[in-house]
């Protein structure tokens, strides 16, 4: 098969494309071009990836302008003639190469209270909950969120107000939200409301579109301006 | 602001939005209505001076976007020159009054 022209970013947030020539392959992977340069053509070169299935969301990079999980984005359709541009994910710092710093996108998720605080103990029986009842339902459509950072990289409401919570965390705040165990509802709706959370959305819907587990954090998003404003209006907030 | 005054602010943002989207309806379908003969300012008049029903309707219109337009405003000067903090909040405010000033004056001079 025909050669691929990568050009890849190398360095800092000041570095600059290099280029690469890597042989096709059928069924081949932006993953596993990226793999053959550091393997065979240059050893320097920094990415990050663990599951390589689409489990564990470490490889997303911006992939001909756009972010993709790049493990189970296939060349074949995304650079149909035959060139790839690789470059780190967008919205977040650069460490090296194709490699982001994502501490600033998992502290969002800590800021918009995103994780589960029951009320119940051990002693206490099951919770029963119907798989459903809307609640649940609402819950579901957003809770296999693997925290890739496809859907922050493509929010133009993070690149312009860098303290917006973005859409993973607010995805992730929505499924507790509905989650009829969660004790900690006011408390979340004040930490994901304002201007730096939901209300920030301008609902591109880029998030939605980009987002490989084809979530719509959108949707979670709108849910939480209703339910904030539910709060508002009983005086709760 | 206080994530309260800032839900407060998009909840006022969307309720005058949901006015507007009826003032806009209404004015849009006057205008086509008004021109079916030409436009004059005598036949405006014609219909506005000393007509209670419209006086409300456009202090209406004219008091939703005194209170949409200045909270998009701030979005905008937020996302696009980074300005916040009181500054801001006390712009937007004098640009909402101004709004309400101007559309206000415009209203009464229809209506007198």
């Amino acid at each position: 098969m025909s050669a691929l022209q990568v050009s890849v970013w190398r360095g800092g947030a000041d570095g600059a494309l290099r280029c690469y020539e890597v042989p096709r392959y059928p069924s081949q992977t932006v993953l596993d071009v990226v793999t053959h340069i550091q393997r065979k053509l240059d050893p320097t070169l920094a990415y990050r990836y663990a599951c390589r299935v689409g489990m564990c969301g470490s490889c997303a990079m911006t992939v001909n302008g756009a972010p993709r999980w790049t493990c189970r984005t296939h060349v074949d359709k995304v650079a149909a003639d035959g060139r790839l541009e690789l470059r780190p994910l967008r919205n977040l710092p650069v460490i090296r190469d194709l490699v982001t710093d994502m501490r600033t996108f998992f502290d969002k998720w800590e800021r918009a209270g995103g994780h589960f605080e029951g009320a119940s103990t051990k002693a206490d029986d099951f919770a029963r909950v119907r798989p459903d009842s809307p609640a649940r339902q609402a819950a579901d459509a957003g809770i296999e969120c693997i925290g890739c950072g496809v859907c922050y990289a493509a929010c133009d409401v993070v690149s312009w107000n860098p303290d917006y919570l973005g859409p993973a965390a607010l995805n992730r705040a929505w499924t507790l939200v509905s989650d009829v165990r969660d004790a900690k509802a006011v408390a979340r709706l004040r930490a994901v409301a304002g201007d730096a959370g939901c209300h920030a959305c301008h609902t591109h819907m880029s998030c939605t579109e980009r987002c490989p587990k084809h979530i719509s954090p959108t949707a979670s998003i709108a849910g939480l301006k209703r339910a904030v404003t539910k709060a508002a209006l009983e005086r709760k907030l | 602001m206080s994530v309260r005054s800032d839900t407060r602010l998009w909840i006022a943002q969307r309720a005058s939005a949901a006015v507007l989207a009826l003032c806009v309806a209404v004015h849009l379908v006057t205008i086509v209505y008004a021109v079916r003969g030409g436009l004059s300012a005598a036949e405006i008049y014609g219909r506005t001076r000393g007509n209670v029903g419209w006086l409300a309707f456009y202090m209406a219109f004219v008091l939703a976007v005194a209170v949409h337009a200045p909270i998009g405003l701030r979005a905008v000067l937020t996302e696009w020159l980074g300005w916040r903090g009181r500054s801001r909040e006390w712009f937007v405010l004098a640009f909402g009054l101004l709004l309400a000033w101007m559309g206000m004056r415009a209203v009464l001079a229809v209506f007198r």
